[in-house]
């Protein structure tokens, strides 16, 4: 499973190099946060981690109070770097009709 | 749904992130980009919800609304200016959720059985830690560019001495934990979190506003690499590959930004820049001998110039200047001056900080050039119209060895016929180095408000 899970981490990191060294400086700003968005993956672990609390037979309420935390963090993670990320590229749009 | 068909939809939404980041490489494309990276999210948790169903859902529910609400109403309300405080929010969100799953899931586990498989020892205390160094780090470079706190680099008497020792004491417990395979006394995983926060947060505390697009981007990237961990503890594929993604994309940008400032990363995270060179140019003392204009006088040159390249930097953003500016380009492309503008790459405090505050004006990206094409154009242009930019403009960089900042590159604007600074004060730059710039015979200084220096230039040179 290890060496399978590493492999998969390898050639992520490799084509991550390759795909975003191409990225010009201008979009550097979006391509931050898009990748924060990307990050925000986490918010399926934290689903995942939900899964098997309420799975286990007894847990503490705290748990489940950190857990509901992880969901919310990974949900403003995913939601906000999405939403922030696509209001910038708006910006970015070539402007067909000069908006005077 | 089948494990095989939950396989072929996580590897179909892998896929869509990785061509969502290869769309973003030009600006035409990006938007469609950053939507394929959307839809790709959208099946991942889609899958596992209908993984997961009917377990602990309301958790979930409640989870995904509070967080989708607090996400967008933020993302919209934001102002362009404030997207470097921003970003790092979302990262600390992050770091944040990736530390809590790890914390979960080893409470699930003590639950069930003692010891922990040893991937999942491994790979849990580690995510813990990076997501809550990621966490409180993000949270004080927040506070810092948000200006609760001084944006100063913050230093104390043996200040590398005490982030030692917390990070040493952060090493012995990960070992600790792995040793005995997760089985350590009560106190131990709350006191790694705990000398974990403490460090993100000493980490960033004497690191200078100037250095902040080094720290975001690093930042991003630790974050990128706790999810990645939280992937393997979870053997969940998709993790691994968004967080690898991010991880490599946040370590290009924290290289480049290092390069654009010719210091090794070392240095920026524990030299303290800044800190102390505000006494040294006190000492060195005396006013400069500057000249000083007024607006008519600008508003005439740039009005006969045929060539005009802006150099923007924090303190255009810090004035909210950039729709003055673009007014101002319009105002002299009516007259027939070509009007460019020159974006170093830590101008700002995050990669390409710049470029979104002009995009926001409506300032074509095909007017924005880089380091290497302004340079190139310096020496044909009439007028270098520095706004609010200070450091990545200092001659000195090429030429005073003993400067702080020599062998930075910079924005050659002193080769330009004519320079004019708009500038609030004669005090030096964030990394309070002196400017010989402003001494040089071809250059001169506007003072003023950067915002309202350029409103009165719109209206001088509407005059003409």
């Amino acid at each position: 499973m290890i060496l399978h899970l590493l492999t998969v981490f390898v050639l992520a990191i490799f084509v991550g190099f390759e795909v975003i060294s191409k990225v010009p400086t201008t979009l550097h700003t979006p391509l931050m946060s898009a990748t924060n968005a990307i990050h925000g993956v986490v918010l399926v672990g934290a689903i995942v981690a939900v899964a098997a609390l309420f799975g286990a037979h007894a847990h503490a309420p705290v748990v489940t109070v950190l857990a509901l935390v992880a969901v919310t963090f990974g949900a403003i993670n995913v939601f906000g770097g999405f939403a922030v990320t696509e209001r910038m590229l708006q910006m970015f749009r070539r402007r067909e009709s000069p908006n005077k | 749904m089948s494990s095989t068909l939950t396989t072929l939809l996580d590897l179909l939404a892998i896929a869509l992130f990785i061509l969502g980041l290869h769309f973003l490489n030009a600006p035409s494309t990006s938007r469609f980009g950053n939507r394929l990276a959307m839809v790709g999210m959208l099946i991942a948790l889609v899958v596992v919800l209908v993984g997961t169903l009917n377990v602990g859902w309301w958790v979930v529910v409640v989870g995904i609304v509070l967080g989708a609400l607090i996400g967008i109403v933020a993302a919209v309300r934001v102002k362009m200016t404030a997207m470097p405080q921003m970003v790092a929010l979302y990262n600390g969100a992050g770091g944040g959720a990736a530390a809590l799953v790890s914390t979960v899931e080893l409470a699930v586990s003590h639950t069930h059985h003692g010891e922990l498989d040893p991937l999942v020892a491994v790979s849990l205390v580690l995510s813990a830690t990076i997501g809550a160094i990621s966490f409180a780090g993000s949270i004080i470079a927040f506070l810092k560019l948000q200006e609760v706190m001084s944006g100063r680099p913050m230093t104390y008497a043996g200040q590398q001495v005490v982030n030692a020792i917390v990070a040493l004491a952060i090493v012995g417990l990960v070992v600790v934990f792995i040793w005995h395979l997760g089985v350590v006394p009560a106190w131990a995983y709350p006191g790694l979190v705990v000398g974990a926060l403490l460090f993100g947060v000493l980490f960033v505390l004497p690191i200078g506003g100037a250095d902040m697009p080094v720290v975001i981007s690093l930042l991003n990237s630790a974050t990128g690499v706790a999810v990645a961990i939280t992937g393997f503890e979870l053997s969940n594929e998709l993790l691994i590959t968004g967080g690898a993604l991010v991880g490599a994309s946040g370590t290009i940008l924290t290289v480049a930004m290092s390069k654009a400032m010719n210091r090794p990363l070392t240095n920026v995270l524990f030299g303290a820049f800044g800190a102390h060179a505000g006494q040294e140019v006190a000492a060195a003392g005396g006013p400069q001998n500057v000249r000083s204009v007024s607006v008519d006088d600008v508003a005439a040159m740039l009005a006969y110039a045929s060539k005009v390249m802006v150099v923007p930097g924090y303190g255009m953003a810090v004035a909210q200047a950039q729709h003055s500016v673009k007014a101002l380009a319009d105002q002299l492309e009516k007259r027939g001056v070509k009007v460019l503008y020159a974006i170093h790459p830590v101008a700002g405090r995050m990669p390409g900080h710049m470029n979104v505050l002009l995009a926001e004006a409506n300032v074509p990206y095909e007017a924005l050039l880089d380091l290497d094409a302004a340079n190139a154009e310096f020496p044909t242009t009439d007028v270098a119209l520095v706004i609010g930019a200070n450091d990545v403009t200092n001659p000195a960089a090429r030429n005073v060895k003993s400067s702080p900042i020599y062998g930075m590159p910079i924005l050659d604007v002193d080769k330009a016929t004519n320079v004019v600074v708009l500038k609030r004060s004669m005090r030096s730059g964030f990394a309070g180095i002196e400017n010989p710039l402003y001494e040089l015979p071809n250059c001169s200084m506007l003072f003023g408000d950067a915002k309202a220096s350029v409103d009165a230039l719109v209206a001088a040179v509407k005059e003409l």
